[in-house]
């Protein structure tokens, strides 16, 4: 077994604050190294140094024992180290083949594009890809576009591929073949870096495992020495069998109830009911209608039927109305729909409930004291007041979009994937937090496509088939087999109103 | 947190005013003198205004080619309504606050229809302004029938102390001007509205989620530049009395130029009003220096210009490019 590329004690910090703490790291030819850790571990500067996108601000980065020469990502790649991102280096108007052969195309004067088009399609080939090497990216899925990041980093003869959560987006049937390659390519020596939050993949593929926590590694283990749980507790450090709340058991009267809700043209005939101090979790297939439902229901989307709070009839035609009548919405698009990237912490926070913070002049002294109530209440960590909410660690944002949906004070919160990308740490305190808003009297529904999470938090479960509501399981029902079989229609159930 | 947003990309424009400055006295002994500076002053103003309005439309993320056209069109309906107002209200108070009121209403519409366009069309905001530019140009050169609309000479020297009169040596086109300046920065600074602009610009999208009224936010931007362009217009008519199709060219890229200049960005989402104000008297500065010293033909006026707003972006990326990471 050969070194292709490690990492000797680097240390990397942002500004006054170290997030690796001297970490050695070693990539070796014909070999799978995942390496795994909570958001904010450190994972992605591992890799962005690897690949010649960071300098270390100590320690050393050695290819092939002598250090590494390159200073940026291009020079990374021509040397063969190269990295696919989890967002994709595509451009979005050029197609597969040119994409593939961006800057090295074949030809002189004139570019050769017969013989990009048939490099193209051997590569895609290789790898069971049905795209087209003509097809323009724009037009592509998600987990075509991975393939072509693929085929992209093969024609570039990778003796160093570096994978940034590839099965994230990846099909069952397509993390199967992205799996023979990673076999293929761990035959024909290449040295592989693997990443993801799916720990089953991690035992299926790794043949070395590297556990990061808090910028060191805490865990090295050769294929077979670690369960999932046993990397799960390594990530993060405690033993994890409660991270949900207990159950509630007391609820109040209807605080919200849909009579025939439609949101055209997907979501249909919805009728529920929902109780003070009660979780309803929303369960179902991505496109099954529950984000559609949701936003239907604060007025994002035009709707039909009827929508009644506390038993007087209401109408919603706006998130301003949504919020008249206490009703507040966190969105599953945390960095599109959610925050303010390039804005402070305060104006994302108070952005939802201006007036109350003066008018016709704005407090900036309501408002900074309001921050301070918020990251008390939902322990936001932000290393500095003033800094822009994109720096955030992913788990501090979720925390602060919490915040900031709970700033008018709704009594009804539809939080619409609650911990998505967010790692197992954060998640339980996010649990607590929902249970904490459920026990203060509040209704809560929750989206998610996380069964667990479904199964932890919920005192009922509406599942969402094809726009209409399949099932509606309470109490004991509530099992993980109950719940597939209503997610995939094995059998049919008559809808029950809630 | 101070420290942090005295950048070079913040002082930058602030540096260039006071070399500016310090250009003129050296070149020439009559640039400080108090008519010198009424004079840039003066002519900063109508700009000046129409830009502090510029300022909320692009912190939004919207656009307004039109103004320069809008002004020629507001001042040609100004000059036409007083005209025929003059034989009913005869010379006096009345027939100027008259006219003041129609180039308000007259702007107020203007903006308005472009903010509908905008908002409610959903047409892109350089297509729609670029559209309008176009027919209210060719409005009042129509109104004009291709010369000049004038304002009846008696009533002009009624009307003429609004520009070159003031209080305390102050003209009133500056005073106007202070105050706008003022009242903007305390709007895009202090107020929900100026929160909201930045919001919208930033990502619409969020700023909907957050029961931001956008539509309504984005309208008012647009109605409120062209009621600003009113006042322009207001302050701007005694100054020659008439109006044609060639009035206000080209405004509306010294507006722009101005807002760029003084730091707004041009995508939206970060807005500073007093940048703006900074801006507009950076180039009326050097085209005023140009006239006074013998250095450089005024013609060249419009490529220096150029080259500082160039400047003025390189600036700017250098600053998203090391806060950006």
């Amino acid at each position: 077994m050969t070194e292709i590329l490690a990492l000797r004690d680097v240390h990397k910090s942002f500004g006054p604050i170290e997030v690796l703490h001297g970490v050695d790291f070693a990539l070796a030819g014909g070999e799978v190294h995942a390496l795994i850790g909570e958001n904010g571990a450190g994972k992605s500067t591992i890799m962005k140094i690897l690949g010649g996108f960071l300098e270390p601000t100590a320690g050393g980065v050695l290819l092939d024992g002598e250090p590494a020469p390159y200073r940026s990502g291009a020079e990374a790649e021509a040397l063969g180290v190269v990295v696919i991102h989890q967002e994709f280096n595509l451009a979005q108007d050029l197609t597969v083949a040119e994409n593939i052969y961006l800057g090295r195309e074949i030809g002189g004067l004139f570019l050769n594009h017969k013989a990009m088009r048939k490099g193209a399609q051997d590569l895609l080939d290789q790898l069971e890809s049905h795209v087209s090497p003509d097809a323009r990216i724009r037009d592509l899925p998600v987990s075509d576009r991975q393939m072509v990041e693929i085929a992209k980093a093969l024609s570039r003869n990778a003796r160093v591929l570096i994978m940034d959560e590839p099965s994230a987006v990846l099909t069952h049937r397509e993390v199967q073949i992205l799996f023979r390659q990673i076999d293929r390519l761990r035959a024909a020596g290449v040295a592989l870096l693997y990443t993801s939050h799916r720990l089953d993949e991690v035992s299926h593929i790794a043949d070395r495992i590297t556990v990061l926590r808090d910028g060191a590694v805490v865990r090295r283990a050769e294929r077979g020495e670690l369960t999932e749980d046993g990397m799960a507790t390594a990530m993060v450090g405690r033993d994890l069998t409660d991270i949900f709340p207990p159950r509630r058991t007391e609820f109040g009267c209807v605080a919200l109830e849909l009579h025939d809700f439609a949101v055209p043209p997907l979501v249909e005939g919805i009728s529920l009911s929902l109780r003070r101090g009660e979780v309803l979790g929303i369960s179902g297939l991505v496109g099954s209608g529950r984000t559609e439902l949701a936003e239907g229901l604060v007025g994002l989307r035009p709707h039909g039927g009827s929508v009644s709070r506390s038993g007087a009839p209401i109408r919603i035609r706006s998130v301003t109305d949504a919020a008249k009548h206490g009703i507040g919405y966190l969105t599953e698009d945390r960095k599109e729909r959610g925050l303010l990237l390039e804005k402070s912490l305060r104006v994302n926070l108070t952005l939802p409930d201006l007036p109350r913070f003066g008018a016709p002049l704005l407090s900036r002294a309501k408002e900074e004291a309001a921050l301070t109530q918020a990251i008390a209440d939902f322990d936001i960590r932000a290393p500095e007041r003033g800094m822009e909410v994109g720096n955030l660690s992913g788990g501090n944002q979720q925390k602060l979009l919490l915040a900031k949906t709970m700033l008018p004070d709704p009594e009804v919160v539809i939080i619409d994937e609650p911990t998505r990308g967010i790692d197992i740490g954060t998640k339980s305190q996010i649990y607590a937090f929902i249970d904490r808003l459920a026990r203060e009297g509040r209704s809560v529904i929750v989206i998610s496509s996380d069964m667990p999470e479904i199964l932890g938090l919920s005192d009922r479960v509406l599942v969402m088939r094809q726009g209409r509501a399949a099932a509606v399981l309470e109490g004991d029902e509530i099992t993980e087999h109950a719940l597939v079989r209503a997610i995939m229609g094995t059998r049919e159930r008559t809808t029950e109103d809630a | 947190m101070l420290k942090g947003r005295l950048s070079l990309s913040t002082l930058g424009p602030l540096a260039a005013l006071l070399v500016l400055i310090a250009l003129g006295a050296f070149l020439n002994s009559n640039f400080l003198s108090s008519g010198n500076i009424t004079n840039v002053l003066a002519r900063s103003a109508f700009i000046g205004m129409i830009a502090v309005g510029m300022t909320f439309v692009i912190t939004s993320g919207g656009l307004d080619l039109s103004v320069g056209s809008m002004a020629a069109f507001i001042a040609g309906m100004m000059i036409l309504a007083m005209n025929a107002m003059l034989p009913t209200l005869g010379i006096g108070v009345p027939l100027v606050l008259a006219g003041m009121a129609v180039a308000l209403i007259v702007g107020v519409l203007a903006g308005l229809t472009n903010g509908l366009l905008v908002t409610r069309a959903r047409i892109e905001p350089f297509i729609v302004t670029l559209g309008t530019m176009g027919i209210f140009r060719s409005l009042v050169t129509w109104l004009a029938d291709g010369g000049t609309i004038s304002l009846d000479f008696e009533a002009r020297q009624f009307y003429r102390p609004v520009y070159y009169d003031g209080i305390f040596g102050i003209t009133w086109p500056i005073i106007t001007f202070a105050l706008v300046a003022v009242a903007g920065q305390v709007a895009m600074r202090h107020t929900r509205f100026g929160r909201y602009c930045e919001a919208i610009g930033s990502n619409d999208k969020v700023a909907r989620y957050s029961a931001v009224k956008v539509e309504w936010v984005r309208l008012m931007t647009y109605v409120m530049l062209g009621m600003l362009v009113g006042l322009a217009t207001i302050l701007y008519v005694p100054r020659l009395g008439s109006a044609s199709g060639s009035t206000g060219v080209l405004w509306e890229l010294e507006a722009i130029a101005a807002v760029i200049i003084g730091g707004t960005a041009l995508k939206g989402g970060y807005g500073r009003v007093w940048g703006t104000v900074v801006g507009v008297l950076i180039l009326s500065l050097i085209d005023n220096i140009l006239n006074l010293a013998d250095l450089v033909s005024p013609y060249l006026n419009g490529a220096i210009q150029g080259v500082i707003i160039v400047l003025a972006v390189v600036l700017q990326r250098g600053k998203s490019s090391a806060e950006g990471r």
